[in-house]
């Protein structure tokens, strides 16, 4: 699919619905806080269930990523694809926390910011686990 | 003088909680990516390797001093801010003229490129902000 990154054929594990549907859940979030931003809202209760599936999604794929290496598979980059991996798991909660300390239209900003950059986290897991299958 | 300055806007409250956000994501990314690459490979380009170090302890000082919001906050974060500016434009500067001087990338390479150009953009706002909340 992608012309730069041809996936190898055995697949990746962090590569596939799981990671699609966080990623576009992210924008998701991230798009309606930039909404509540601009209208001068606090952080409301989709924002907050928005990051508590977010934070399920990416627990999902920590656990079949992790299944994938208890099957054999390595990343190509190991330190690195752990280090993005614990990153990633920790974002929603680190929005939540920011965003509850701040109720007002900055505490979305916050949100939309962390929900702007766990889509680029998961792409970076994504490129750490293929170098060495592709 | 005091009184004044209370009855101001803090470093630590609306817009600037925001700026702390952004300032904590990328002491995490700065941190990872310096560790890792101090950890694995030092040898390969310690100049590089030392930079990304620097980088993240900027980055951590910036946000804890921005949350202190105090006198002394406000200096740290002041001089971490200019630090990174100058970081940032020097090492873009050297990164792009001397590439040989950096076989691997830093946070700062490029002026930031590698990250959206969000590290030069990042010490840009910090001041900004300071200067609103003097």
């Amino acid at each position: 699919m992608d012309p730069v990154t041809a996936a190898p054929a055995t697949g990746s594990p962090v590569d596939g619905g799981l990671a699609v549907a966080a990623i576009v859940l992210s924008l998701l979030v991230a798009g309606w806080a930039l909404v509540a931003t601009l209208r001068h809202r606090p952080p409301d209760r989709v924002q907050l269930i928005g990051l508590a599936v977010l934070e399920l999604l990416l627990l999902a794929l920590a656990v079949v990523a992790a299944v994938a290496l208890g099957g054999g598979e390595r990343p190509g980059e190991p330190g690195t694809f752990f280090g993005y991996l614990v990153t990633l798991i920790c974002l929603p909660p680190l929005a939540a926390v920011l965003a509850r300390m701040e109720p007002t239209r900055w505490g979305s900003a916050i949100v939309c910011a962390v929900c702007l950059v766990t889509p680029v986290v998961v792409v970076r897991l994504q490129q750490t686990w293929e170098v060495l299958g592709g | 003088m005091a009184e004044v300055g209370a009855a101001r806007m803090r470093t630590n409250a609306g817009p600037g909680r925001l700026l702390i956000a952004v300032y904590l994501l990328f002491a995490i990314a700065a941190t990872s990516r310096a560790g890792l690459q101090i950890a694995t490979r030092f040898d390969e380009a310690p100049l590089a390797y030392l930079l990304s170090a620097l980088a993240a302890v900027v980055y951590i000082v910036a946000a804890a001093g921005l949350a202190r919001a105090g006198h002394a906050g406000r200096r740290v974060a002041l001089a971490c801010c200019a630090v990174e500016l100058v970081g940032v434009l020097g090492v873009g500067a050297f990164s792009l003229a001397r590439p040989d001087l950096f076989p691997d990338e830093t946070v700062w390479s490029g002026f930031g490129s590698g990250y959206g150009y969000i590290p030069l953009v990042l010490p840009v706002l910090g001041l900004a902000w300071l200067w609103k909340t003097r």
